[in-house]
């Protein structure tokens, strides 16, 4: 066997592929026919609502796995997995103001909230934010950036456990408050809003929304083989070792410090990435993001879908948040109290989440 | 070994690893000596673990180490791998490694091994995955994610399965060993990690008298290839591997000898095995 055909086999057996292929052919063939080429009043016919919707919560599902890596597989409980998120779509939202142009409400070159603030110039922080080349590259550097040297300083102080969550609840809780004010050169409260372009195309098109949905399918199944790639290899495996007895992986001449630092970074990029792809299809990024609340749900996806299988998170956050689309509509004051129910029946009885109870189910039937 | 790669991959790079990394070379062993520990002085709220301890170990001796609990026994191993930073003395490893500057994975790759007291494994991999990662290899993150285990590698392992004898167990999930089991695969952990000094803390609890046997018999062979520091409370165990004894009292060298001297001194008789 060559290489690349002994790590086709290594990530997921003939089944699994069968099922990533389906997945696949759903997202980028059934879904644009069903929303582009079905007419409007054809039951078939998916909204741009619709569309979005899942757009949406793909970029979740995205965040699930990056958070599953750290905690499901490393052990590591982030409940501050939000700010990177928020930090990839405010990287790309500044490009998006810039592609506003002079159609703004105060047709200048400056973002709304820049001419409303009387602001003559550009602040630091936007230097160079009119090209898409280095949007980019903000949405990988700056959650990155930020996680690296964060987990530097926490990983080789040796802070853990429930210590470490507290640190990043805090950490984002700070950021939100930093962002609220309108001098960090952000928005304040507002954030960013009422796109309109990327490279000068139309975003409010049902042909851009596809071609955004689309992407978000295509990162959200990279990440995912990309996770699959990382816990079958060695580095996965002496991920789970460090998170079931860190001392031995160090006498085992393992400077888990490296490791951690590495895990924790990835996992970073991946929800800046899946920020960024949320802000142009939900049309808005402000600091509630960051609301230390926020990063708690993303927890919550992947104990539900079930940690330490990647796919469960994905199915976590694909249920909870489409459970959270339908009761906000319903039954908007409960929504909180299901959500915490949910979370405390799954602790209780559903360790592995649903990915563990299909399992057992499949095992007893067998 | 590690080199500015190791760096630019980690970034780890404080003032402390820094300097750990410059003393980390290969053992000099010149003078016949693997370990020197001189003065060694540990308090925890001015209750001193170990007391102006000074030991030294040989080039493939089996030394053996007994004395009561609270004797310092494991905070000495703790010293010795990093856990623990004496308050005073020096410890080093040959001549030329400075155990107190480097952590605890730089020693573990300049090569010491240690077992633990409670048996520590991997309990959601398998027997295989245990020995696999413990095997001696590059640590470097970006190794680990592209690691292949060659032929060589693999047949290493199935040689340590079949000393340790869970060849039939090899895919089992090692939480759900034996006790004694465990025991073994942790002692296998540490042979393919190919350490020059192993430091095995009661490695013998909770094995029968024959899984007993037969480690008193892997440990007399290992001497000679590798150093081996045996602390332990059961004494025909350490009767049958002994040749040099040192007893710890309150956190210093009480005495040390061949077995038989040792049994005979009056003063291990009264701390230690007059009880």
């Amino acid at each position: 066997m060559g290489p690349i055909s002994s790590t086709i086999t290594r990530l997921y057996g003939p089944r699994g592929w069968l099922a990533l292929g389906a997945f696949a052919f759903v997202l980028f063939v059934i879904f644009p026919l069903l929303s582009l080429v079905v007419p409007a009043g054809n039951p078939l016919h998916i909204s741009a609502y619709g569309v979005t919707l899942i757009g949406k919560i793909m970029c979740y599902a995205m965040v699930a796995v990056a958070m599953d890596l750290i905690w499901g597989y490393t052990g590591i409980l982030s409940l501050g997995h939000g700010l990177f998120f928020a930090l990839g779509g405010y990287s790309f939202g500044m490009y998006l103001m810039r592609q506003i142009g002079r159609d703004g409400q105060y047709q200048s070159d400056m973002p709304d909230f820049m001419v409303f603030l009387d602001w003559k110039e550009f602040p630091w922080q936007w230097w160079n934010s009119d090209q898409f080349w280095w949007a980019l590259m903000l949405v990988v550097l700056v959650p990155g950036l930020l996680a690296f040297v964060f987990g530097y300083f926490a990983f080789r102080s040796r802070v853990k456990g429930v210590y470490f969550s507290i640190i990043t609840q805090a950490l984002t809780y700070a950021a939100m408050l930093l962002f609220f004010r309108n001098n960090t050169g952000f928005g304040g409260n507002n954030g960013f809003t009422d796109f309109k372009r990327i490279l000068g195309v139309s975003i409010t098109t049902d042909g851009a929304r596809i071609v955004l949905f689309v992407i978000t399918g295509a990162a959200l199944i990279g990440t995912l083989l990309l996770g699959r790639y990382i816990v079958t290899s060695r580095l996965g495996r002496v991920l789970t070792a460090i998170r079931d007895a860190e001392a031995r992986v160090m006498f085992c001449g393992y400077n888990t410090v490296q490791y951690k630092l590495f895990i924790w970074t990835l996992s970073a990029v991946l929800c800046g990435i899946a920020g960024a792809l949320y802000v142009p299809q939900v049309g808005i990024i402000n600091p509630s993001e960051m609301s230390p609340a926020n990063s708690i749900e993303i927890a919550i996806w992947v104990a539900v879908g079930g940690r330490g299988t990647l796919v469960g998170p994905i199915i976590g956050a694909g249920l909870v948040n489409g459970a959270k689309s339908v009761f906000t509509q319903l039954l908007p004051e409960y929504w909180l109290y299901v959500l915490g129910l949910l979370f405390i029946l799954t602790t209780l009885f559903l360790p592995q989440g649903v990915v563990g109870l299909l399992a057992r189910l499949k095992g007893r039937s067998a | 070994m590690s080199g500015t790669v190791t760096h630019a991959m980690s970034g780890v790079g404080s003032a402390e690893a820094t300097l750990g990394r410059q003393s980390t070379g290969e053992l000099d062993a010149t003078h016949g000596v693997v370990l020197y520990l001189e003065n060694i002085t540990v308090s925890f709220d001015g209750f001193k673990a170990l007391d102006d301890l000074s030991l030294s170990i040989d080039v493939g001796e089996l030394r053996c180490v007994i004395g009561p609990n609270g004797a310092g026994k494991t905070t000495m191993m703790d010293v010795i791998t990093g856990k623990t930073r004496p308050d005073d003395g020096t410890a080093f490893f040959g001549q030329t490694i400075d155990l107190t500057r480097l952590t605890e994975a730089e020693i573990a790759q300049a090569g010491i091994g240690r077992k633990f007291q409670k048996p520590t494994i991997f309990e959601n991999h398998t027997v295989f995955d245990n020995l696999e990662l413990a095997m001696k290899a590059d640590r470097q993150v970006r190794k680990a994610l592209t690691a292949k285990l060659s032929t060589s590698e693999r047949a290493r392992i199935a040689d340590t399965l079949e000393l340790i004898r869970l060849q039939d167990g090899v895919g089992r999930v090692a939480g759900l060993l034996s006790h004694g089991e465990k025991q073994w695969l942790e002692i296998g952990m540490l042979l393919v990690q190919e350490p020059k000094l192993l430091l095995l803390d009661e490695p013998v609890a909770g094995m029968s008298d024959e899984e007993t046997e037969r480690t008193a018999e892997l440990f007399l062979s290992l001497a000679g290839r590798h150093s081996l520091v045996v602390v332990e409370h059961d004494m025909a165990f350490i009767a049958k591997i002994a040749r040099k004894v040192t007893v710890l009292h309150e956190g210093s060298v009480l005495a040390e000898g061949p077995m038989e001297q040792v049994r005979n001194d009056p003063r291990v008789i009264e701390v230690y095995l007059g009880r």
